[in-house]
């Protein structure tokens, strides 16, 4: 089976020693983590995974029934990079002074779509935010002008597809009512969380 | 006693005069007795003093056998649990305490064995601090647990224990570390009471049955003309003995078990067809190789049992009900998976199956059976030559103990010997260490077995490499006067190996001549009667006095040195190819 770019998605609770739990999920098996994430969800107390990782959809399948497994892990979805909106933001460090002195620069930043966040007498930082190969491509474009420093965040991910997590959470509860779950403020309210 | 700026109580106020303040440590006491825990089997140590202070005033109600190893500890916890079908608790202190569990925390991750370990920790002030006897015993163990937490507040003891019970026992049962601070341990907080876990939000351990895959799985076996069940330890876990006996009775296919599996069917049940996998017999090795249809039940394809995966059943249709999904299309693709607790999917497809009886398939069955009988098992049960041979020590036992007795065994040799021959009339007869394959395994597990079942007859089979792993463990019998007949089968090799180097490597037999001490005097030693014989003529009454002393007996049995277990699927092949010689 072709191997290619998998998102996957986890929701998680927010627990100590998680992360490592999943992690070794995939170190066991000698696969690499292209990008890994983590970040609140759409439901208050439970976080969010992304993680990237190239590979063939049956190795995907099953580490997400691995990870599904863990106590703590909600529910897990993969997806490939089609059925996602993706994102990642990279920051650029570079001379001021060669930014000031050649004005081309500014033009090539204006056409990737680039930022200022901060310009002080000695240096300046661009941002941006893209794919892999926007953020590559200025990343080629600034090298030549004394890049001092570069670093690109993880990738998060929103799946096209998704309703959001609040109606399987809330079947979960159908199927198996606990004693002491609060519902989630927001399942009452989808419209407003989701206006897209 | 202990001055630290952590260890503070909650201060006093009106309110708190309502709960009563305890300790975390008698919280945790009181919860394990909430619990219904009988037995604990532990070794104290600095980070756990004050658990263990605690216990002093719990002697009338928590059984505190002190073992002579924490993996010692954590087998017997196993045996227990796997002898009573409860959670196993064990106790450990912090450091080298908690890490010599890890090799049993394996063992009972792979062998799905419900245990509860509580370990002590350094103070949280200290965490990080490479204190004495702190190591990250939760990154250690997060590979090889259920479920792990580390409590450093004793007001978290109570819900985290509940927790700790809840995931151990449920679903695909596991085993679970809690590590306890020693400040934690020791501070006082208003204890509401214990309430046990019935859910946990993130954890769904009852999958809801879909009945179209059921009905799917009884289409396919209505029409299958050569059927085949494979069982595994998932009917024993699942208490579903009963709904799998119906199953078999009804449908009358031939049901073949997983060493895990062995006695959820009686040996002597005409629908048992027997072992599985790289030693198994004859009949249900070859026949998965021409069956139509393979229903799994509560197995999980290991590579012991299929050998090589792309001449394995490729011919048939496959049926999988098991209760964990990742199970589910891991090594074997499933036709139909059925998902769920086969205690609820098995009485479903009973209901949807015809009632056959399959004379022919049977038969075939049969007859594979007595080519094995005579390439192989009538040498082994009633040889010719001098030397005794493993096989009829464990036959002339099950002579006696007439499938009554629980068998503990080892690994090696002797393991696959005594699961292919030892009889066993009831569920929860055989304990061994399957999956992990742990030498040193049998002697503290059988102990543990014997707290789990005290009305039963424990009898530990050993060889002479796996009871020099953990021999210490008979001092944990002499102290406690609990009653395991050990038979140690001594060939003075560690034969499984020797074995494979002499079929696969040119019997230049590397490492595998194990010396051994004078074990009768060893056992004398620790105040436990003991005898060895080698001539056949000895063995019966041997055996016989084993079983009848009062107390724990330990009889060696000097046996053929280099036999070897047949039948074999070599490494590398098919289970088609396997081989009587």
């Amino acid at each position: 089976m072709s191997k290619q770019e998998y998102n996957i998605t986890a929701y998680t609770e927010n627990q100590v020693g998680l992360l490592n739990r999943l992690a070794i999920i995939f170190s066991r098996r000698k696969i690499n983590i292209e990008s890994l994430n983590t970040s609140p969800s759409e439901i208050e107390g439970i976080h969010r995974f992304n993680i990237v990782v190239h590979e063939s959809e049956e190795v995907v399948r099953k580490i997400a029934r691995q990870m599904e497994k863990q106590v703590e892990v909600l529910k897990v979805y993969f997806n490939p990079n089609e059925e996602v909106i993706w994102q990642e933001m990279a920051l650029y460090k570079v001379p001021t002074d060669v930014i000031a002195e050649r004005a081309l620069v500014e033009r090539l930043l204006r056409e990737h779509g680039a930022r200022v966040v901060l310009i002080r007498k000695d240096y300046t930082v661009f941002e941006t935010t893209g794919h892999r190969e926007e953020t590559d491509k200025l990343l080629a474009v600034l090298h030549p002008y004394g890049l001092i420093e570069f670093v690109r965040s993880a990738r998060i991910a929103i799946i096209k597809t998704s309703q959001g997590f609040h109606h399987k959470l809330r079947e979960f509860e159908r199927q198996q009512p606990g004693e002491e779950v609060s519902e989630n403020e927001f399942l009452d309210r989808r419209d407003k969380v989701f206006s897209m | 006693m202990f001055p630290n700026p952590q260890l503070q109580s909650a201060p006093a106020s009106p309110e708190a005069l309502a709960a009563p303040q305890v300790s975390g440590a008698v919280a945790l006491l009181q919860g394990l007795v909430a619990e219904g825990v009988d037995t604990i089997f532990g070794y104290p140590g600095g980070a756990i003093i004050p658990i263990y202070d605690a216990l002093y005033d719990f002697q009338e109600q928590l059984n505190h056998v002190l073992v002579r190893h924490e993996q010692g500890g954590i087998h017997a916890a196993q045996g227990y649990a796997r002898a009573s079908g409860r959670v196993g608790v064990v106790f450990a202190t912090s450091g080298p305490g908690a890490t010599n569990l890890v090799t049993g925390l394996a063992d009972a991750q792979i062998d799905s064995t419900p245990l509860v370990c509580i370990t002590g920790q350094v103070f949280a002030h200290l965490l990080g601090t490479d204190a004495f006897q702190e190591t990250d015993i939760l990154n250690i163990t997060t590979p090889v647990t259920k479920w792990n937490h580390q409590i450093t507040d004793a007001r978290d003891i109570p819900a985290a224990l509940a927790k700790a019970f809840y995931i151990a026992r449920s679903g695909r049962p596991g085993p679970v570390l809690l590590d306890i601070t020693k400040n934690a341990q020791l501070q006082l907080f208003e204890h509401a009471g214990y309430e046990p876990c019935t859910h946990i939000r993130s954890y769904r351990p009852r999958p809801v049955v879909r009945p179209e895959y059921v009905q799917r799985a009884a289409d396919l076996i209505n029409q299958a003309q050569r059927p085949l069940v494979l069982w595994g330890q998932g009917v024993l876990l699942g208490q579903a003995e009963d709904e799998f006996r119906e199953f078999i009775e009804k449908s009358g296919i031939p049901a073949a078990w997983t060493i895990l599996g062995a006695g959820a069917l009686p040996t002597g049940h005409p629908l048992n067809v027997g072992m599985l996998g790289m030693h198994g017999n004859y009949g249900p090795n070859v026949l998965t190789n021409e069956c139509d249809v393979l229903v799994a039940i509560g197995m999980r394809f290991d590579d012991r049992v299929t050998g090589r995966l792309d001449k394995y059943a490729r011919q048939a249709q496959i049926i999988h009900l098991d209760i964990d999904p990742t199970e589910i299309d891991k090594n074997v693709t499933a036709t139909v998976p059925v998902w769920g607790d086969c205690k609820e999917t098995l009485p479903l497809l009973t209901q949807l199956v015809a009632a056959r009886q399959h004379p022919a398939w049977r038969q075939r069955f049969r007859d594979h059976d007595a080519e094995e009988v005579a390439a192989v098992i009538q040498d082994e049960l009633f040889p010719t030559q001098d030397e005794l041979t493993m096989g009829e020590v464990i036959h002339q036992l099950n002579e006696l103990t007439l499938g009554e007795a629980i068998i503990v065994t080892d690994v090696g040799q002797h393991q696959m010997v005594a699961c292919r021959y030892a009889r066993l009339n009831h569920p929860r007869l055989s304990i061994t260490s399957g999956g992990l394959g742990t030498m040193g395994f049998a002697l503290p597990a059988a102990i543990g077995a014997r707290y789990g079942a005290p009305h039963r007859t424990v009898v530990a089979v050993i060889g002479d490499g796996g009871i020099q792993m953990t021999i210490q463990e008979l001092g944990t019998i002499m102290q406690t006067g609990i009653e395991v007949k050990i038979l140690l089968l001594n060939n003075q090799f560690l034969g499984m190996v020797r074995q494979w180097q002499e079929l696969f490597h040119e019997r230049r037999y590397s490492a595998v001549e194990i010396a051994s001490p004078d074990y009768v005097t060893v056992a004398n030693g620790y105040g436990i009667a003991a005898r060895r014989v080698e001539h056949r003529p000895d063995l019966q009454p041997a055996l016989r006095q084993l079983l009848t002393h009062p107390g724990s007996f330990l009889l060696e049995v000097r046996v053929t040195r280099e036999n070897n277990i047949f039948p074999m699927v070599p490494q590398g092949c098919g289970v088609g190819e396997i081989r009587l010689k």
